[in-house]
């Protein structure tokens, strides 16, 4: 019966592709709506233009204030809130999307990230989709060409040459998470949530009032907050480490995330000293703890196992352990030099 | 079943081989049930793919062979059987794994995972988290080679759970816990063999636990019961601890310093630290080198003000001892040497309040068993330790034993 009816639904959506409705006319709510996921990203019609990454009228670009880091990375994120709907405001959780919203997100690299517009390719989108039942989340891997994306549930990985931003060859097997690990970084208690979506890590450059004004959200208050921009030295140092924190980590160490059992919190919006990991003894880190005692031991970046599993590059050292391969040099000097002005105790 | 329960419980090593629960054969396939995944190409992709596409009562069935994998693998389907062709004759081998941490996570419910290996893994053996009802049975987790710092933390790790059976299986050389169950309630850990692990198997911060019929030796500590602070689950109570063989359990502790298992002296058979309403009985102990048991108090500063770090209702009733106690190690061998070098069986830290503690605590610590079995209190006040302030004493406390917690009764396991 099930199968009947999965089978109904990508007739249908094969259907609907087929007469030429989503070519073009925006994005296609049968296929967005669908129980499966479709096969090629084109489908959608979220682009009007798949090959040169267009969004189709009704998808709005966006960006965050601090983006998580992904090995260097570029990404490119679309909101589509299905046409007459708005998404409900919050000032702290991810705001309140309606069904049939679709936040894309391409994460594409250049021979060299200095200049990433020059020769840019994509390599993997990924959607979360809202439907009746709740989130989902897909990924799409693109071909050599940069034509079309593929559904791979999977996952995969490609090799990567490039430049880093700070201008250091960098050579590595990147990895497109398969479906369960999107679950792992968007789990909030049962349910898969978004991340990125929130008003603090939008808010910046007129970016919540143009979501207002474009019909994606509902209303602003009069006072929305924002999170520090990570890299802008003239916010106090503590912020810009906390905003790190909070969009690279906080995704599974808040109490209903995938790290929920070692107690340590890295929302920015936790307050607890020890929760945030000062003078916290490690439960079940094994040897992700190097040899050392505390999360943060004030004042010690060396001694603190905070930066050092951020350095590493190690399975089951690593943090995060998944969408990166190598450590973000910038976060990691932001974050030991927070834990180094620290006042030991 | 009972039957074989108990002969395994007969206090002699040379028995263990006979009645090991280990290295059974299942079939690769039941008549008319599903095929086995094939084994050609990237057995990698084929079985994560399979995990991802099954459906609530799906078995996925794998072959037998050694796979070498270099991703981790997850499942997250509710009501799925991942069964292999016997333990060590379907073999995950992780050796060359990049990526995420551990072998296997499972985050869905129902879950029953069974006759397969697991080896090498960089980070834990098998995880679950936050997966009710889940059976881990004829399995085998190990790390090969010698005990090393650089071996993944625990074997079988379900955490955050309601209703855990593992049964039937076989962990050695995790640098942590080889059975570790923590922040979860309603739990049975039996018929398994715990070896070469710094703890053999760990109930931690969780509620109603069974653990019995096992065998836990040459670990750095064989079984251990804890509650830590700081943790969404604290607040551990209600484990029973009986009919297993512990012994032997020497070696050296291979735990990476700051986890809280690098502080376990090698030699002990069983800990129990800051948990509540703790029954250990009809045990066998044999050989522990530092003490058979050890009833500790938490003893590193904690900011936790609804955590207590005292061990209560803890009861030791007819358990045999044989040997050990004759090299204490660890913290325990300073404490030793003031009192001649060498320990009783049965030792408590005698600590009774903590920095911050508001009002007078009762530990009572029921020791019932024969009068020729030793029990050494040493008398410590309360952390941090203070040497000069020890008071030792052979004399057991008075107390008032606790009523026995019922046997744990699994919503998914039919007896």
């Amino acid at each position: 019966m099930r199968a009947a009816a999965l089978l109904l639904a990508a007739l249908l959506a094969g259907l609907v592709s087929a007469c030429g409705l989503a070519k073009g006319g925006g994005p296609d709510m049968g296929v967005i709506l669908a129980e499966a996921p479709a096969e090629k990203l084109s489908a959608y019609g979220l682009f009007s233009d798949t090959a040169a990454a267009v969004p189709a009228a009704g998808v709005v670009p966006y960006d965050l204030v601090n983006p998580l880091f992904s090995d260097h990375a570029a990404k490119h994120r679309l909101v589509f809130v299905p046409g007459g709907e708005t998404a409900a405001y919050a000032d702290d959780d991810v705001f309140a999307f309606p069904v049939g919203t679709v936040l894309v997100k391409t994460f594409a690299f250049a021979p060299d990230m200095r200049t990433p517009q020059t020769g840019e390719y994509r390599v993997e989108t990924r959607l979360l989709i809202h439907k009746a039942a709740g989130w989902v989340a897909y990924p799409y891997i693109w071909n050599e060409d940069g034509t079309e994306a593929v559904y791979s549930p999977i996952g995969g990985k490609r090799t990567i040459e490039t430049i880093t931003p700070a201008g250091a060859p960098l050579t590595i097997q990147y990895a497109v998470p398969n479906q369960n690990q999107c679950k792992t970084c968007h789990q909030a208690g049962d349910a898969l949530s978004p991340i990125g979506p929130k008003a603090r890590n939008l808010n910046h450059e007129g970016q919540l009032e143009d979501w207002v004004e474009k019909g994606v959200l509902d209303q602003l208050p009069s006072s929305a907050p924002a999170s520090a921009a990570v890299y802008d030295v003239s916010l106090p140092l503590e912020a810009r480490a906390r905003a790190w924190l909070d969009i690279n980590c906080a995704h599974c160490h808040k109490p209903d995330g995938s790290a929920s059992n070692s107690g340590l919190v890295l929302s920015a919006t936790e307050t607890d000293p020890v929760r945030i990991g000062i003078g916290k003894h490690p439960v079940a880190a094994g040897r992700g703890a190097g040899t050392l005692f505390q999360v943060i031991v004030p004042g010690a970046p060396d001694r603190s196992i905070l930066a050092y599993r951020m350095a590493s590059t190690e399975p089951g050292v690593a943090m995060p352990e998944l969408g990166r391969s190598v450590p973000d040099p910038e976060g990691l000097a932001l974050v030991r030099d927070w834990i180094a002005e620290m006042e030991p105790r | 079943m009972t039957l074989a329960r108990f002969a395994c419980a007969i206090p002699f090593a040379l028995l263990v081989s006979a009645c090991m629960p280990n290295t059974t054969s299942a079939p690769a396939a039941e008549p008319g049930g599903p095929a086995p995944l094939s084994a050609e190409g990237d057995f990698g992709a084929t079985l994560q793919g399979a995990l991802i596409n099954a459906k609530p009562g799906d078995t996925v069935v794998m072959p037998a062979g050694t796979f070498a994998l270099a991703d981790s693998l997850s499942l997250d389907v509710d009501g799925v059987t991942l069964r292999g062709a016997g333990q060590g004759v379907t073999v995950l081998d992780f050796a060359q794994q990049s990526g995420a941490g551990e072998g296997l996570l499972v985050t869905s419910n129902d879950v029953t995972l069974t006759d397969f290996t697991v080896r090498d893994t960089k980070g834990d053996g098998i995880k679950s988290k936050g997966a009710d009802r889940i059976t881990y049975k004829q399995l085998t987790v190990e790390w090969s080679g010698e005990p090393d710092e650089t071996n993944g933390a625990y074997g079988v790790y379900p955490v955050e759970s309601k209703d855990v059976l593992v049964e039937n299986v076989t962990v050695r050389g995790a640098s942590d816990a080889g059975i570790y169950v923590g922040q979860s309630s309603n739990i049975i850990v039996r018929n398994s063999v715990v070896e070469f692990n710094v703890a053999g198997i760990e109930i931690e911060n969780s509620t109603g636990a069974d653990v019995y019929g096992n065998i836990a030796r040459n670990n750095t500590g064989g079984i251990l019961v804890f509650d830590l602070p700081d943790l969404p689950v604290s607040g551990g109570n209600a484990t029973r601890i009986y009919a297993n063989q512990i012994f032997a359990n020497n070696t050296r502790n291979f735990a990476p310093a700051g986890n809280i298992v690098a502080g376990v002296p090698s030699g002990t058979g069983v800990i129990i630290m800051a948990n509540r309403n703790v029954h250990v009985f009809d045990n066998a102990f044999e050989n522990n080198r530092s003490a058979h048991v050890l009833i500790t108090a938490y003893s590193l500063p904690f900011t936790d003000a609804a955590y207590n770090p005292l061990p209560r209702d803890v009861v030791i009733r007819n358990n045999t001892y044989s040997g050990g106690g004759d090299d204490p190690q660890g913290i325990l061998t300073p404490l030793a040497e003031a009192l001649g070098g060498t320990l009783p069986p049965i030792v408590w830290d005698g600590v009774s309040t903590w920095p911050g503690a508001t009002e007078a605590q009762t530990v009572n610590l029921t020791i019932a068993e024969a009068p020729e079995v030793g029990f050494l209190n040493f008398g410590i006040p309360s952390y941090p330790l203070d040497p000069a302030m020890l008071a030792p004493s052979p004399d057991r406390p008075a107390s008032t034993p606790p009523a026995e917690p019922a046997a744990i009764v699994l919503a998914h396991v039919k007896e």
